[in-house]
């Protein structure tokens, strides 16, 4: 059977497909977001609850082993993808394998579907072109017996789990007008390749810049320097990234334009060390911590490190500085009143406010709207863990509980997820959690891996 | 990137031509026996050491000529940077945990260090200040940076040039001791000291 006649069969006009090509690889810049076709039934469960989906295999179009492959990861990932925000109700993949595929809308059986209990069904076909792949994504309503998403995805073979992923935010965009981060990635630092510093006398195991997908897929190493690089953050158009980068001997502000290839370092330090950069809402400025007036006080510079500002002026050490999403205040640690707080200070530096009262606090993350909330590292006992303070009611929730010592929390650009880092296995892992504190995920498992930071 | 990376490639491979050419050219004074520790009185931080010089006779001043050949073997100045920091003459220093004070210990230490330098005019040293794993990543690097100022600041209180001694924070990056236990945290809270030109 062809693609077209499928296409066809499946009601080409019914679900209204749309061709959205996808450029190669994740490195695309994002598309501008498509309208949702014309129809747009919204799924839903019975009686309040969660609508509960399935997804069985999607289906080869050719029995190539690459194609049969792609078929099979493309069904898990947006499986995977589409349980990540907990919106819906996912039917266990081996409750329906006993279901046949559907070769034609007609063929679909949706009395099956129904017994199962499944409200959405998704199914799709990947056929091979070259190098790319065509892939057929199809939403149905079960009891609707009606399509309630249709899209068609070309992209490259290679990264089979970016097709999942696109069709996932889609898919929520689609039903829930929710913004899905699937297509996000997460940076962090990693001494996992073992490789270690030349010209120390002690042993010492360099770090780099690493980068995955949200579910930990596609690691890949970003920065070759050999030396001890620390805590990078992206840039809100996710093309740039900033860390703390000791190579020329002195930590310093470096950038990563990770697409172009082209790393810059806005301060070039005279020997002043410069930490911790965040990058504002706009982008067009970084935040950092530096020793240039003799202590750990937080400036704010123009990405092209002109325009330095001081922001903070204390004998104590001010730093860990984080952007609020209109970037009118920033939030960061100090010793001010002896033990490490978070404060928050208006970007003019007046309005200083103090945040918390506990013993020990660190690494504030102001989280994206519509969130009010600042994510840190609480002492509690002999290790840290991940508490957040919403800032309109001043209430604290706590996230993880002594599994290890968690630190560094980041938020999703949603502000529905955390990835934050933890001894809880052993050495230090990166770990995703809800919001809630519910559905925690390991993302890396080799060496020591600290310091994440997610897309936005 | 290539390019960019070429300069940066470039400018390392230039200091380092330029740190070893002054290693094999320039004369270092000799140094003679390590300084006997500083009396009881001298042990307070002063501010101006230069005119109460410690004990045995320091070497005169930085000399650019060539120095004399030692009377005694002198392994510290002949040595190259790796060798000297392999078996440093400048001891660690410790602290206290989530503290920057210099506490009497760790003055002895830096004394020692202190005449040290004095007798290398010509050494300039990284002080490194480093954290045990307990407190956070982020607030460790302020921490580590406040231990080496507080150093920093004892040996400059000795006479040590400012412009001889700088400070890096690696927080809680690089411990000296892997473990996890009470005994390796007091080991890792220190200021390092490494010797980066010579």
């Amino acid at each position: 059977m062809t693609r077209t006649n499928l296409l066809g069969l499946w009601g080409l006009a019914a679900a209204g497909v749309t061709l959205m090509a996808i450029a190669p690889g994740a490195q695309a810049p994002q598309q501008p977001p498509q309208q949702p076709p014309a129809i747009s039934l919204t799924i839903t469960g019975e009686s309040g609850a969660l609508p509960h989906y399935a997804v069985p295999d999607f289906i080869p179009l050719s029995n190539d082993a690459e194609t049969v492959a792609a078929a099979k990861t493309i069904g898990e990932v947006l499986f995977a993808d589409l349980a990540f925000e907990r919106e819906f109700e996912m039917i266990p993949r081996d409750t329906y394998a006993s279901i046949p595929p559907a070769r034609s809308l007609s063929a679909i059986p949706f009395d099956r579907w129904r017994e199962l209990g499944a409200d959405g069904l998704v199914i799709g076909t990947v056929q091979k072109q070259g190098d790319s792949l065509r892939v057929d994504v199809r939403l149905f309503g079960v009891k609707q017996q009606q399509a309630a998403f249709g899209r068609e995805y070309v992209a490259q073979a290679s990264n089979p789990r970016f097709i999942a992923h696109t069709a996932s935010d889609e898919i929520f965009q689609s039903q829930l007008a929710l913004r899905g981060v699937a297509r996000t990635k997460i940076a962090f630092v990693s001494d996992r390749d073992g490789e270690r510093l030349v010209g120390t006398v002690e042993s010492r195991v360099v770090k780099e810049v690493y980068l995955c997908d949200y579910d930990g897929a596609n690691q890949r190493r970003l920065t070759v320097n050999r030396t001890l690089n620390i805590n990078p953050t992206w840039s809100p158009d996710g093309r740039s990234i900033a860390y703390t980068s000791y190579r020329r001997g002195v930590p310093d502000i470096f950038i990563s334009n990770i697409f172009q290839g082209t790393i810059e370092n806005p301060l070039h330090s005279r020997g002043e060390e410069n930490f911790l950069p965040v990058w504002s809402p706009d982008g067009t400025k970084i935040a950092f911590q530096s020793n240039r007036d003799g202590h750990a006080e937080i400036y704010v510079m123009s990405r092209d490190g002109s325009g330095i500002r001081r922001l903070t002026n204390n004998p104590a050490n001010d730093g860990t500085p984080t952007w609020s999403p209109t970037g009118r205040q920033i939030a960061f640690t100090s010793d001010r009143a002896g033990a490490p707080q978070i404060y928050v200070v208006d970007a003019d530096g007046l309005n200083l406010r103090l945040l918390t009262h506990e013993s020990y606090c660190d690494r504030p993350t102001w989280s994206p709207a519509p969130y009010n909330e600042i994510a840190y590292a609480s002492r509690t006992g002999s290790g840290f863990d991940v508490k957040v303070l919403d800032l309109a009611s001043g209430e604290i929730r706590q996230l993880t509980f002594g599994e290890g010592s968690n630190e560094s929390p980041a938020y999703a650009p949603n502000g529905r997820h955390l990835v934050f880092s933890s001894t809880r296995s052993g050495r230090r892992q990166l770990y995703t959690i809800d919001r809630t504190g519910r559905d925690v995920r390991q993302l890396t498992k080799v060496g020591n891996n600290q310091t994440p930071d997610w897309s936005k | 990137m290539r390019h960019h990376r070429g300069m940066v490639g470039t400018v390392v491979l230039a200091a380092l031509v330029v740190l070893s050419v002054g290693a094999c050219h320039r004369s270092v004074p000799p140094v003679e026996n390590p300084a006997p520790p500083p009396s009881a009185a001298a042990q307070a931080p002063t501010l101006a050491a230069p005119d109460k010089p410690p004990a045995p006779p320091a070497p005169v001043k930085e000399s650019v000529v060539a120095a004399p050949a030692p009377i005694v073997e002198d392994r510290v100045s002949s040595a190259s940077l790796d060798e000297i920091n392999r078996n440093s003459p400048l001891k660690p220093v410790f602290f206290d945990y989530n503290q920057s004070d210099v506490s009497a210990e760790a003055q002895k230490a830096l004394d020692a260090n202190a005449d040290v330098l004095k007798h290398n005019p010509g050494w300039i040293v990284t002080i490194e200040g480093h954290c045990d794993e307990r407190g956070t990543a982020e607030y460790n690097l302020a921490l580590g940076e406040r231990r080496a100022n507080a150093a920093r600041a004892y040996l400059v209180s000795l006479g040590i040039s400012a412009d001889h001694l700088r400070t890096v924070s690696y927080g809680k990056e690089f411990p000296f001791d892997p473990g996890h236990d009470e005994a390796a945290w007091a080991r890792n809270r220190r200021a390092h000291f490494v010797v980066t030109q010579k």
